[in-house]
């Protein structure tokens, strides 16, 4: 007890010092940086558990993409189990001159089963649970739809063929998805009225799901019962499987997130290990006078270790706290579209944050502090024997299996884990190797010159395993600093790019046949270019080269999903624009009279599809086969419509075909589709501006979070920076004294100093422009599918900045010492 | 007492042997002075008679126990109890204040009162109204009487003294010796003065000259 009551003396002593202002800072901003992301994450899962019924809508979902065979609920009915339909479609609602795309979502009595809905009688106003599902002849709408028609209880809104009253606004609807069906505004309606909104038509994308609830045991028992009986296009949802889009939305949150959060723990990691190795070459003396003093080896050991737990714990607690505090504006940012009030988190991840910190202090501070235990007491006679040698690389082993264990841990993906834990060791061991090289070439370069020039440089040879690990340490916080500026800059730019100005804006689905010359007199009629019409027939593939395709095939979730969907085939004669062949050629007369298929290479790539294969596809339960002649590439991000498979013609027209559009309408003539939606009211008019601008909504919601996060990931670098600077301040100092001792003017010490740092901030600031544009291009090719010129600022800026940097802080400490009398600092350095 | 101390390091190939069948004995309350000409061997022998370093050859008893019978960690424990320390360099410890590194020798003991012993030591020094700087703030000769003040406050049965005038000006010099040799006498001190200063060395009881590692005058 005495003993810790006096490493807290020591801890308050070494603090008010500032010798562990540096490593509690890093400890505190590595915790608080993963703590924040595992508390939002924690909040989450709990959510998830705790809504899990709620977010379905009820014990066990059925969902297809056609209707249900009335079996299924024959058969839950028959077992005692409570039974819903819910029926969801995008389509446009419409107000006098305001239509707007809506998500519709009509249901039966008894919706939902679980969780209950909200609603309001106005907008902004009090609400309350809703007991039962819109009457007939009126609707629920959610509070956007009401202010987009600007609707309100008691207003009469068209949709498709029929016409309702509004007679509640929804405040809380449990089971929203945020899949495309649920961006849009929402209307809920009885599906009795259905039919009378005649909107339901041959390639109508609808989806079906029948709503299941009773006793645990009777719905097990159905589940295996329904399982066996699941056809194409047909899926369970049990609880487990609760809104996957959340699920795996969320999860990809969380993952990216923690990474990010990991990159800021590496370099506070770095910061750590820098900052103790100083504190531990500051202590070496004081150690060797202890032991004088009649401190035995355990005792200071002892010593040591209580004041360095102690400092963990108390850097751990404040960055629980600041994690937690962070984590609010997390989870504000992201709740807000995912529409799932938050449970407080759980204790767990302040017990991660706290093991976090001692692993940071055992992995990377205790290897440097090891080192004091070697240190002889004579070394405070003789000045001549050697300090103990430092640790080599094996003492971090155990820190850097730790921290490799994080990454894994936080991934949860090998190979993820593999690419950034792969990514950080390539970049420290190049950044090191380059500036270890670099120095020592520099070192023999600079012999001619001026004393301050060369001296200057035999510095940087001298020291140059201390310099390298400076610039290592500069050069990752420099490329952290980059990617967050200039590279996320690039990036966005590049992206913006990818949609010109006269991309299509609106897409006209669901046209009837009968209905193109009417749709293209009406462009003609107000002036408007008259865009291309494409027929969409919608079938399921079957089989390739007569092997049967089934989900069971495919391990990526997105595949098998893919195999059991209905595909939109589309047929033409001429190629598209923003189309091209990339293997095969384009559909000949012979095609034509055969029969011929181009395959998109993406889909086929995922569906192992090859030029020449054959294809069966059924439509409506009549089958063909035709073999792939070409393989097409498309640019996704042109806005344009784009078919997966396109057929020759003759191959399709037999089938029930629709018709869908794309087309760049002007701002001015915005009003015309008002009037194209009254004409035609079973259109589905999809306004992409506000699409994108909803999706550029949400993406931004995530960048905050990911820039909070970052933020954290920047203070790590700047800490790592400032270590680095720190770590040869000493001897600066002395050497400057020393040098102004010897009759070295101002300048001249200046000088020479100068040029030791500029070169250590140049060459820091090259390798870490080096790091962001590898970075940039990786993220910009592998993750977001971009074309990515790095710009040319990031090599000005890089080195710039680091030179910067390391003269600022140098140029300081030198004028500091250059401000005291010589003999002042040489005393203090002794 | 020492008895055929010998201290060789190896040098290169060869070896060198600094310190050559030293025996030396030094009564209780007695005043040695060690003298010698740079590299005579004189630092070696007060690092060795402090139990700091350890023989080629030799022993050397304190307060009846064998140094080198004790392990490193018991020599430390034995040099807390009887030993003190004055340096050249004054060995203060940097983040620690005046009246800190006076503690630190009562606190590595667990003694409770350090802070109130430690203050009226630095009073007794006259360092009363700087208790509270830290030793980059303090002139060599005050950072000197801190470091008398460390080694006193365990009352100590033997102090070693490594040239502790080396490092100041004359007069300040000649003020410190005058504490030493003050404190000295109220806690009834044995001293192991080492110091190139013929002056300072004539203030004690005896003196002990070195030279090539081996006592050339006033062997006892």
């Amino acid at each position: 007890m005495a003993r810790f009551a006096m490493s807290l003396r020591m801890l308050a002593r070494d603090w008010r010092a500032g010798e562990l202002k540096l490593l509690a800072l890093a400890l505190v901003v590595a915790v608080t940086s993963v703590t924040s992301v595992s508390f939002f994450a924690d909040r989450v899962r709990q959510a998830l558990l705790r809504d899990a019924h709620q977010l379905l809508g009820g014990d066990l979902l059925i969902t297809a993409d056609h209707p249900l065979d009335p079996a299924f609920a024959d058969e839950a009915l028959r077992r005692g189990l409570a039974v819903a339909f819910r029926t969801r479609f995008i389509s446009m609602s419409r107000r006098g001159e305001a239509a707007q795309l809506t998500g519709v979502k009509a249901v039966t009595e008894g919706y939902p089963l679980r969780g209950r809905l909200r609603i309001a009688q106005a907008a902004n106003a009090p609400d309350a649970e809703a007991t039962g599902i819109p009457a007939r002849g009126t609707v629920w709408i959610d509070e956007r739809l009401a202010s987009a028609l600007d609707a309100a209880a008691g207003s009469r809104l068209e949709l498709g063929a029929a016409t309702f009253t509004v007679s509640a606004i929804i405040t809380l609807e449990p089971d929203r998805g945020v899949s495309f069906f649920n961006l849009a505004p929402r209307l809920m309606m009885n599906e009795s009225d259905l039919p009378q909104t005649e909107l339901i038509q041959v390639g109508s994308r609808v989806r079906y799901a029948l709503l299941l609830a009773g006793e645990r045991e009777a719905v097990d028992e159905y589940e295996r019962w329904a399982k066996a009986r699941l056809g194409r296009g047909e899926r369970m949802q049990g609880l487990e499987s609760a809104r996957p889009e959340i699920r795996v939305g969320l999860e990809r949150a969380r993952q990216f997130l923690g990474l990010t959060a990991l990159l800021a723990v590496m370099l506070a990691a770095v910061a750590i290990g820098v900052a103790t190795r100083r504190y531990s070459q500051r202590h070496l003396d004081n150690y060797a006078v202890m032991r004088c003093l009649g401190a035995s080896q355990r005792q200071l050991f002892a010593l040591f270790a209580w004041e360095f737990v102690a400092l963990g714990t108390i850097a751990a607690v404040v960055g629980c706290a600041l994690g937690f505090a962070t984590q609010q504006l997390l989870s504000g940012g992201l709740t807000e579209f995912v529409a799932v009030t938050l449970p407080p988190p759980s204790a767990l991840p302040a017990v991660q944050g706290v093991l976090l910190a001692f692993v940071l202090l055992l992995g990377f501070a205790l290897p440097p502090l090891l080192r004091l235990k070697d240190v002889p007491a004579l070394l405070v006679l003789r000045r001549d024997i050697g300090r103990p040698r430092e640790r080599q690389l094996t003492a971090y082993a155990l820190g850097l299996a730790a921290l490799a264990g994080l990454i894994f841990w936080q991934a949860g993906d090998v190979k993820l884990a593999a690419y950034v834990l792969g990514g950080f060791a390539a970049a420290a061991i190049l950044f090191g190797a380059v500036s270890y090289g670099g120095l020592r070439v520099a070192a023999r370069a600079g012999r001619r010159g001026g004393i301050a020039w060369r001296y200057g440089f035999a510095n940087l040879g001298r020291r140059a395993s201390a310099s390298a690990i400076q610039i290592l340490a500069l050069a990752l916080g420099l490329t952290a600093i980059l990617l967050l500026t200039v590279t996320r800059a690039d990036l966005l730019a590049a992206w913006r790019a990818k949609t010109p100005p006269n991309a299509p804006n609106r897409f006209i689905l669901n046209i009837q046949p009968e209905q193109r010359a009417p749709i293209a007199r009406f462009f003609r009629d107000r002036g408007l270019p008259e865009p291309t019409i494409y027929p969409m027939v919608r079938g399921r593939l079957v089989a390739i080269n007569e092997d049967r395709v089934s989900a069971e095939q495919y391990d990526e979730l997105r595949t098998r999903r893919l195999v059991e969907r209905e595909f939109n085939l589309s047929y033409m004669d001429t190629l598209p624009p923003h189309n091209r062949i990339g293997a095969g050629r384009w559909f000949t007369q012979e095609d034509r009279a055969r029969g011929a298929l181009s395959v998109e290479e993406g889909i086929a790539r995922t569906l192992g599809i090859e030029l020449g294969d054959r294809l069966t596809w059924s439509i409506g339960g009549r089958i063909f086969t035709a073999p792939v002649t070409s393989i097409r590439g498309l640019d996704w991000d042109s806005m344009q419509v784009n078919f997966f498979v396109i057929a020759t013609p003759p191959l399709l027209e037999p089938y029930p075909t629709s018709y869908l559009t794309s087309f760049h309408l002007p701002g001015t003539d915005a009003p015309a589709m008002g009037e194209l939606a009254r004409a035609f009211p079973n259109l589905t008019i999809v306004d992409m501006s506000l699409i994108l601008r909803q999706v550029l909504g949400v993406i931004e919601k995530v960048v905050q979070a990911v820039q909070v996060v970052f933020l954290f990931a920047l203070a790590a670098g700047l800490l790592v920076l400032f270590a680095a600077m720190m770590t040869t301040e000493d001897e600066r100092v002395r050497e400057a004294a020393l040098l102004r001792a010897l009759g070295a003017s101002r300048a001249q010490v200046a000088a020479a100093q100068r040029i030791e740092f500029i070169a250590i901030g140049l060459i820091a600031g090259l390798l870490s422009a080096v790091g962001a544009a590898a970075i940039g291009a990786l993220i910009a090719g592998r993750v977001l599918s971009l074309p990515y010129t790095v710009s040319p600022w990031l090599w000005v800026l890089g080195p710039a900045l680091g030179a910067a940097c390391v003269a600022l802080h140098a140029l300081a400490s030198v004028r500091a010492a250059l401000a005291r009398p010589p003999v002042a600092a040489l005393r203090e350095a002794e | 007492m020492a008895s055929g101390l010998t201290k060789i390091v190896p040098n290169g190939d060869s070896t060198l042997t600094i310190l050559q069948d030293i025996d030396l004995a030094v009564m209780p309350g007695e005043a040695v002075a060690v003298v010698g000409a740079s590299g005579s061997g004189k630092s070696t022998l007060l690092g060795l008679l402090a139990g700091l370093d350890t023989p080629s050859r030799g022993s050397v008893r304190l307060d009846a126990t064998d140094l080198f019978a004790l392990d490193e960690d018991g020599r430390a424990a034995l040099r807390q109890r009887l030993v003190g320390f004055v340096f050249q360099s004054f060995q203060l410890l940097a983040p620690l204040t005046a009246l800190e590194n006076v503690m630190v020798p009562l606190e590595l003991a667990r003694r409770s009162d350090a802070r109130d012993l430690a203050r009226a030591m630095l009073e007794r020094v006259g360092l009363g109204d700087r208790l509270n700087h830290y030793p980059k703030y303090l002139s060599g000769g005050e950072q000197q009487r801190v470091a008398l003040a460390r080694a006193f406050i365990i009352e100590p049965r033997v102090l070693f003294a490594d040239e502790p005038t080396g490092n100041l000006d004359a007069s300040t010099g000649a003020g410190i010796i005058d504490l030493l040799f003050e404190l000295n006498t109220e806690h009834g001190t044995t001293l192991v003065l080492v110091t190139h200063d013929e002056m300072v060395a004539r203030r004690c009881t005896r003196q002990i000259r070195l030279a090539g590692g081996r006592i050339v005058d006033g062997e006892a």
